[in-house]
């Protein structure tokens, strides 16, 4: 195990940090693992800008505009990801918005596949660990700055 | 007369000072412990539409069951119909579905109301769903005197942990106040309250920050109903806790135990409550649900079980075990059956019911109650400052500045980072990974479920007099602007008329605003 | 002349494109690459935008506040930038400042979340650029909302046409942000949370303060707010235009971006200078003098007026 109190060195200064999106669509307000990550990612060198709770697809969209981020990062917790994660994903593709949406949360290992052929490009399923997280997240980065 | 398996008789309790059922309780509220009754098995149900959860309770009744529990779905949660725009993909998914009065019908259709205790699980909209119950017994011949049962109807640790909130604090424990009076004064059997810290450990809280911030809201409505004009003896007995129990065995028995003792002082001393009902602590326990792991679930069997067992010789009311499959999806039956099965060799296998607090008097059993005990005042002093001498204000104050939140992301990022840092073994995660197998069948629910809730809303919609929901909601927005109206009687005529869930929290709203957090990270 | 990606970019921007804003202040953000360029070029078209700076101790709303000010300038398109400190060890950050304002700000604002990307010379130049590149491409007014904890971020809120300053009711707040010298930068107060206990100390507390400072032709008003109930917020734009107007009549504007603009060479000329002193410190006669300093052959201070007189500023060593 990587541990994330080890891991991270500091962005190189000339290097733009990655700038990630966190937030949580509708209605469920499961929490806890969004603000975990959110602090994850910090402590891995990475810009969050947390919207928290009730966001809509409009308005992930437009901080996604106005923050340029690199990843729209949203947790579920509520068996809706079905519905939501490709919501999120169609309502991105709607705006142009060329952003990767990585999804966390109490996902069943069977929905992954569901979700990566509707657009999703990354799902973190439940117990994964904070290297994972970081990981997945600048690969999805990464990903979308080389298209 | 009870023995141990090899035939040796056992006294009801074993003590050299304090008893269990002495003042301040912290030995357990009867001298007879399970003895005189054992705990009560409460399983948790619900999803799909009411009709499906109507057969779930029969089933439950037929196999000699006599206490229902309702898990609602999410947008019944937050108040919001199944037709709002972000319900879909949530309707009837993590419990039953309800809209209107007709969804509530069917859940307890042809259940004797006053034959069963039923429990909801539902805070931000408790008194609609309090209301619709209410109506349905009336519609059945069933009087308000003779229903039994619990509401959570718990607002204030959403605004810390759970997050399933609709109106801004105090018009929330107004409303919570005005189901309190309305037991109070019409249904004697019912419990308006349960005050929960179960969701507060489950955002990541400690053991000593779920006993102080749950006893805290406790004090915060003794206090809300108190200035409402009741006396504390006319609703303390009513009030009931919700607690967690986690994996750590000894800590947790210590904090039941603590919360016995600081409950029983607190009302007596600071509130001034003279009936020893009053006093006593009385709580429902469910294990940890953030303690299930997705690796290997079915070590979650084990984990369970002695989560359980701290709970039982915590000396708890009633409980309900976690099925082991939780951490991936909702319980199938048969996880769900196992985790019956885990209570029932508790209480009738392991001889954990023949001595009340067996563990008492154990050097350290004692002094992690009484370290729980100042680790709670501690935050309790914090608190009551806060608020001026008030703990209801010093509760509102701590919502507001986000430092309950604040502190329970704190600690939920410390456990995640001794996790990662392999410093806290979780078995199967971090260490003795190998021989995960993968995961077993699990329980979804189709898409037809919502499709078929929204005609029944839609067939609702169409046949009710929409004139007289206008009338009555029009009521509810007068009534709601005036403080001193008791809120209970205008949502009980709005019900009747078939008003939606949604249409009345809309009304209230209106009045009232709706919440937004200052997040706290 | 067909038009460059970066003509493209400023010309969406100031049509209204928020996509196009989003990406320009990144540029900005970033040394190297396109920043000067952005810079050059939003500088030639800026000057127009009021800029209002809004610090204060963490936890008095100042979000909110913002939030709150931006929808009652009743402005098309006001921009607020909301600043937060990286963290000094990873140079990560959670911004939550965005969540804070955008239920109350209307769908017209723009709103970015910038960190201090722990280099404190950095946001000296960084945040005039991206108040540059939002007054460039139309934005007005812009606010620019600061912790009032450190002295880099009171003097990037201090760095504004209007500084606001954001306390809450008790003691103790005045008199922290007296220490922290918010006192001396502030052309406009608020009290939040005015519904608390003693709100009306708290200004009473303010303007003995205010009694005792320096004598001025603009005394700061003090106004009471309740930000999440939107109480007070327009009397606090009165407040802020009525300042705007009392620079302009004055002739104080004028001076006072004039200033500004002289800080921020400075600034930008203290930033090139500590990279010339980090190339002479990592040269190989930097590490030499170091070695002696350590043995205890020279002081510190011979050391460094050594190295400052055999380093040539004309031609610095290559790195």
């Amino acid at each position: 195990m990587s541990g994330i109190s080890s891991c991270p060195a500091p962005a190189h200064p000339h290097e733009a940090p990655i700038r990630v999106v966190l937030a949580k669509l509708g209605l469920d307000g499961h929490d806890r693992g969004l603000k975990v990550v959110a602090r994850t990612l910090r402590d891995a060198g990475i810009e969050v800008i947390y919207l928290g709770l009730r966001q809509t697809t409009d308005s992930i969209v437009a901080a996604c505009e106005q923050e340029d981020a690199d990843v729209i990062g949203l947790s579920m917790h509520n068996a809706g990801h079905l519905t939501l994660a490709p919501r999120m994903v169609k309502a991105a593709r709607d705006a142009a918005l060329d952003v990767p949406v990585v999804i966390g949360g109490i996902v069943p290992a069977e929905d992954v596949a569901t979700l990566i052929s509707a657009g999703v490009a990354a799902v973190l399923g439940p117990g994964a660990s904070a290297a994972q997280v970081v990981s997945t997240v600048k690969a999805a980065a990464l990903q979308a700055a080389g298209r | 007369m009870a023995e141990t398996m090899s035939g040796i008789p056992l006294d009801p309790f074993y003590s050299d000072g304090l008893r269990p059922g002495d003042y301040p309780y912290t030995r357990g509220l009867h001298p007879t412990g399970y003895r005189g009754k054992l705990w009560t098995m409460r399983m948790f149900a619900g999803f799909g539409t009411a009709a499906d959860t109507n057969a779930r309770f029969h089933a439950l009744l037929r196999a000699g069951g006599t206490g229902l529990s309702t898990a609602f779905d999410m947008p019944t949660l937050m108040g919001r119909d199944s037709d709002y725009e972000w319900s879909e993909g949530e309707v009837g998914r993590a419990g039953v579905a309800v809209d209107t009065l007709a969804d509530m019908e069917d859940l307890f259709a042809g259940i004797e109301l006053d034959k069963v205790t039923t429990s909801m699980t539902i805070n931000g909209p408790a008194a609609i769903l309090m209301a619709m119950y209410v109506v349905v017994a009336e519609k059945n011949g069933v009087s308000r005197a003779d229903l039994g049962g619990t509401i959570q109807n718990d607002i204030l640790k959403e605004y810390q942990a759970q997050k399933e909130y609709i109106f801004p604090p105090r018009p929330s424990v107004r409303l919570i106040t005005d189901l309190i009076r309305f037991t109070t004064a019409e249904m004697p059997r019912w419990h308006p309250v349960s005050i929960s810290g179960y969701h507060i450990r489950e955002a990541g809280a400690t053991a000593a920050q779920e006993l102080a911030f749950t006893l805290a809201n406790g004090f915060a409505y003794v206090e809300a109903a108190v200035d409402a004009g009741l006396h504390v003896d006319d609703f303390a007995p009513r009030l009931s806790f919700f607690f967690n129990a986690h994996s750590d065995f000894f800590e947790e028995v210590g904090k039941f135990r603590a919360a016995r003792r600081i409950w029983a002082t607190w009302l007596k001393e600071r509130y001034g409550a003279e009936n020893p009902k009053s006093l006593m602590c009385r709580f429902h326990t469910q294990t940890a649900g953030a303690s299930l792991t997705a690796q290997q679930p079915e070590n979650n069997i084990a984990r369970v079980a002695i989560q359980a067992l701290s709970a039982v010789l915590g000396g708890t009311q009633s409980l309900h075990t976690d099925s082991y499959d939780e951490a991936l999806a909702l319980p199938t039956e048969k996880a769900a059956r196992i985790a019956l099965r885990t209570q029932q060799i508790l209480a009738h296998e392991t001889g954990a019911a023949s001595v009340a607090d067996p563990l008492g008097g154990a050097h350290f059993v004692e002094w992690i109650t009484d370290e729980m005990v100042r680790q709670a005042e501690e935050i309790f002093a914090r608190i009551d400052q806060l608020g001026n001498g008030s703990m209801l204000e010093g509760v509102y104050a701590g919502i507001e500045d986000g430092s309950f939140a604040g502190e329970i992301a704190d600690a939920a990022y410390r456990y995640e980072r001794e996790v990662n840092a392999g410093r806290r073994i979780i078995v199967g995660v971090n260490e003795f990974t190998e021989g995960d197998g993968g995961e077993s069948s699990l329980l979804s629910i189709g898409h037809d479920t919502e499709e078929l809730q929204l005609k029944r809303l839609e067939q609702v919609r169409s046949r009710r007099d929409d004139k007289a929901v206008r009338a009555s909601l029009a009521a509810l927005v007068q009534a709601a602007e005036q403080p001193d109206i008791n809120l209970m009687a205008p949502i009980i005529d709005a019900v009747r008329a078939y008003a939606t869930e949604g249409e009345i929290v809309a009304a209230l709203e209106s009045v009232f605003g709706t919440y937004v957090e200052n997040a706290v990270v | 002349m067909s038009p460059t990606p970066l003509d493209e970019l400023f010309e969406a921007a100031a049509a209204g494109n928020r996509r196009a804003m989003g990406k320009l202040l990144t540029m900005v953000e970033q040394p190297g690459g396109a920043a000067s360029e952005v810079s050059e070029r939003a500088h030639r078209q800026a000057g127009h935008a009021r800029v209002i700076g809004i610090t204060g101790a963490p936890g008095a709303g100042k979000s909110t506040i913002t939030g709150r000010l931006a929808a009652a300038s009743g402005a098309e398109r006001p921009a607020v930038l909301a600043i937060d400190p990286s963290s000094p060890l990873t140079g990560g950050a959670v911004l939550g400042d965005r969540v804070r304002m955008d239920n109350h700000i209307g769908s017209s604002s723009f709103i970015r979340s910038m960190a201090t990307r722990g280099h404190a010379g950095g946001l000296a130049v960084a945040v005039p650029d991206a108040v540059r590149v939002l007054d460039a491409v139309g934005c007005d007014p812009v606010l620019v909302e600061t912790a009032g904890v450190g002295q880099v971020e009171v003097s990037i809120a201090a760095a504004a046409d209007t500084t606001m300053v954001v306390v809450t009711p008790g003691w103790g707040d005045a008199v922290q942000a007296n220490k922290a010298g918010l006192l001396e930068v502030a052309d406009v107060f608020a009290v939040n949370k005015a519904d608390r206990p003693d709100a009306r100390g708290a200004r009473r507390d303010l303007e003995l303060m205010l009694d005792l400072g320096p004598e001025g032709d603009w005394r700061p008003p003090v106004v009471l707010t309740i930000a999440t109930e939107n109480e007070g917020i327009e009397a606090l734009w009165v407040e802020i235009e009525r300042h705007t107007a009392h620079l302009r009549e004055s002739g104080a504007l004028g001076r006072r971006r004039g200033l500004r603009l002289r800080n921020e060479v400075v600034d930008r000329i203290e930033l090139g200078l500590r990279g010339r002193v980090l190339q002479i410190i990592d040269s190989e006669a930097g590490s030499k003098a170091l070695g002696r300093v350590e043995r205890r052959e020279v002081s510190p201070g011979s050391a460094a007026e050594a190295l400052l007189a055999s380093s040539n500023p004309q031609h610095p060593e290559e790195s």
